[in-house]
């Protein structure tokens, strides 16, 4: 069957000057093949050193560019034309950081080490290079700093900063896999360098143990291509957001709660950052912490290990990035959400009129250490007091405000249990003659109670547990568990 | 050698300063001729580059570049290279350029700093896609003078 091949102009003088070729072929590659074998020279333009179709040579037949059909074997009907299409691109290289040739050179143990990689054409020797080149600044060695860490470990990158200043607790072992139960009492930074340099000795590790503040952000950030949000609180995810926009830095973000997680990149010079998402930190107190609502050990896995894809592609100048889109998974559920975002024109930071030109107190910011005049005084008593309490045969009545799985785990003896949700509608059975002791896990939600109760009318006298049952087990009875 | 005419290099001038600090790019419409083209008009493109893409890069589609080819044919002439602009950056190919290139046009780059124009260059490719070379722009005297 016979068809016409139209030439662009550029490609004519290899074509022995013609504008169209007819060809016999019954699918377009087949008829480029026929021209590339006639016309020698035009190969090169049209093929890369893969013999692929080049990125920018696009092939219509009709009206559809074969790339939406059937590829080469779109057929090709008896005088139809088959159309050469350049697309055009260019550029500077201006917005890159590094070109091929400043790039590290990998030795031969990196080679195969990074061989999975090498043979990935969208990551392949440049990309390892880049990867290698590349320094990425963890917050946190926590949830989501574990899986993080230990995969751009692996992956190659070369610097890793970690920031931490916490140290390890059996408690995180749960899902903070980075650490083991060796190195309970340990820094975490300490734990975590001596993980990632056991998985890869290649990584330069650059600990720094200290709590990220406003003085120190700006002069960590400015040394990192990349920074990863791994934090718990609220202060600091603002704080990495402002710190990252006002240096120019990528922000890649996770969060997770109870079985609920959420990614994005953030990213100002290129689509919306945090704030343009939440521009005010939820109420203090609204959004319990992991250690107050609990959270599936395996979540923190998928989104870290989400938020170390997307620093391996921002690395790598990958399309299709996290950007100007939020991730939400529910592990329970197992289903992934996505919602677009957008650069917001008004935000304060990032914006085109913003008006937040340095780091602020975030403390303050999230209403954490503002004074609350309108509270009235808390009475409150230690665990060691309590317990004196009982030894000496005081009248009174203790007050578990925790649910009744909490209960299961542990409680203190003579403890009667009442859930939060449930302290009002039973208020009847709190003895308003006698002192009543209210104690939850951490002493967060036995102080609600107490307020709760007092609005409702309750005129006895209600005492806080401080620290809750966790004080009791650190200080009175160490057989109480601790979760 | 490429000849240029001044009000048609005052057009890709007016082009890039207006889209700084993003990259344009478009056509260039004219004739071959003896041992080079001479540049008639040019036929502004939209970069269909993302937008977080476009401070660096340029991507015109092959809608628009058979636009450019049919509005040429009508007038009479052809598509002798294309034109865009390196904000912040050298008028000399990059690599990705290179790597995007076809013989025989004529790529003229802008560089431009602070939403001005400098430097413009041409560059033609040499056919085994090893390098670009230097092509010398000639700017006749305008009719006016």
């Amino acid at each position: 069957m016979a068809v016409t091949v139209i030439i662009p102009t550029p490609l004519r003088p290899f074509a022995d000057n013609k504008s169209e070729i007819e060809v016999e072929a019954t699918t377009a590659g087949e008829a480029l093949e026929k021209l590339t074998a006639e016309h020698s020279g035009l190969h090169d333009h049209l093929y890369n050193e893969r013999n692929d179709l080049r990125s920018f040579i696009n092939v219509y037949v009709g009206d559809e560019d074969i790339r939406h059909l059937d590829g080469p074997q779109t057929p090709v009907k008896d005088g139809e034309t088959v159309m050469i299409v350049p697309s055009i691109a260019g550029g500077s290289t201006a917005g890159e950081s590094r070109t091929a040739n400043e790039l590290p050179e990998l030795t031969n143990e990196e080679y195969a080490r990074y061989s999975r990689h090498l043979i990935l054409p969208e990551v392949g020797l440049e990309g390892q290079r880049k990867l290698k080149a590349a320094r990425v600044l963890m917050i946190g060695t926590g949830g989501l700093g574990s899986p993080l860490g230990l995969y751009l470990a692996a992956a190659g990158v070369g610097t890793l900063g970690i920031v931490d200043f916490d140290v390890v607790d059996s408690s995180n072992l749960q899902r903070q896999i980075i650490h083991g139960s060796k190195d309970i009492g340990r820094p975490k930074i300490e734990s975590a360098r001596d993980r990632l340099l056991d998985i890869n000795p290649n990584t330069n590790v650059e600990a720094f143990e200290t709590r990220l503040t406003s003085e120190n952000a700006l002069e960590l950030f400015r040394d990192f291509d990349v920074v990863v949000d791994g934090t718990d609180n609220f202060p600091t995810r603002y704080l990495v957001n402002d710190a990252c926009v006002l240096t120019g830095k990528p922000n890649v973000y996770g969060s997770i709660f109870r079985f609920e997680g959420q990614a994005s990149v953030f990213w100002a010079e290129k689509g919306a950052c945090y704030r343009c998402l939440y521009p005010e930190p939820p109420p203090p107190g609204l959004v319990p912490s992991c250690a107050e609502g609990g959270v599936l050990g395996v979540l923190p896995g998928i989104v870290g290990t989400i938020q170390a894809n997307e620093v391996i592609k921002v690395i790598l100048g990958a399309e299709g990035i996290l950007l100007n889109r939020l991730l939400l998974f529910d592990a329970w559920k197992m289903t992934f959400r996505q919602l677009k975002l957008r650069k917001d024109p008004n935000c304060p930071i990032c914006g085109d009129h913003a008006t937040i030109k340095e780091l602020i107190d975030y403390e303050e910011f999230c209403g954490l250490n503002l004074p609350e005049p309108e509270k009235p005084q808390l009475e409150e008593i230690t665990a060691t007091q309590l317990k004196a309490m009982f030894d000496c045969g005081d009248n009174f009545q203790l007050i578990d405000v925790r649910e009744p799985f909490e209960y299961d785990i542990a409680r203190i003896p003579n403890s009667k249990l009442i859930p939060l949700g449930d302290v009002v509608a039973r208020r009847s059975e709190i003895d308003q003659a006698k002192v009543a002791v209210m104690q939850c896990k951490g002493g967060v939600r036995s102080a609600k109670a107490i307020d709760a109760l007092k609005n409702a009318g309750y005129t006895g006298r209600l005492v806080n547990l401080k620290g809750g049952i966790g004080a009791w087990s650190d200080e009175v009875d160490p057989n109480v568990p601790k979760y | 050698m490429l000849l240029i005419d001044n009000d048609v290099i005052a057009a890709i001038i007016e082009h890039a300063e207006r889209e700084y600090p993003h990259e344009c790019g478009g056509m260039l419409v004219g004739r071959f001729s003896e041992g080079g083209k001479a540049v008639k008009e040019i036929f502004p493109l939209e970069n269909a580059r993302e937008a977080h893409a476009r401070h660096h890069r340029v991507l015109i589609v092959p809608k628009d570049v058979m636009r450019a080819e049919r509005y040429a044919r009508e007038k009479k002439l052809d598509v002798v290279g294309y034109y865009h602009s390196h904000p912040n950056a050298p008028a000399v190919p990059s690599q990705y350029d290179l790597d995007h290139a076809l013989p025989v046009w004529s790529y003229v780059i802008a560089s431009v700093a602070n939403a001005k124009v400098g430097d413009i260059r041409s560059w033609v490719m040499e056919n085994d896609r090893s390098k670009f070379n230097d092509e010398p722009i000639e700017r006749p005297l305008s009719a006016a003078g």
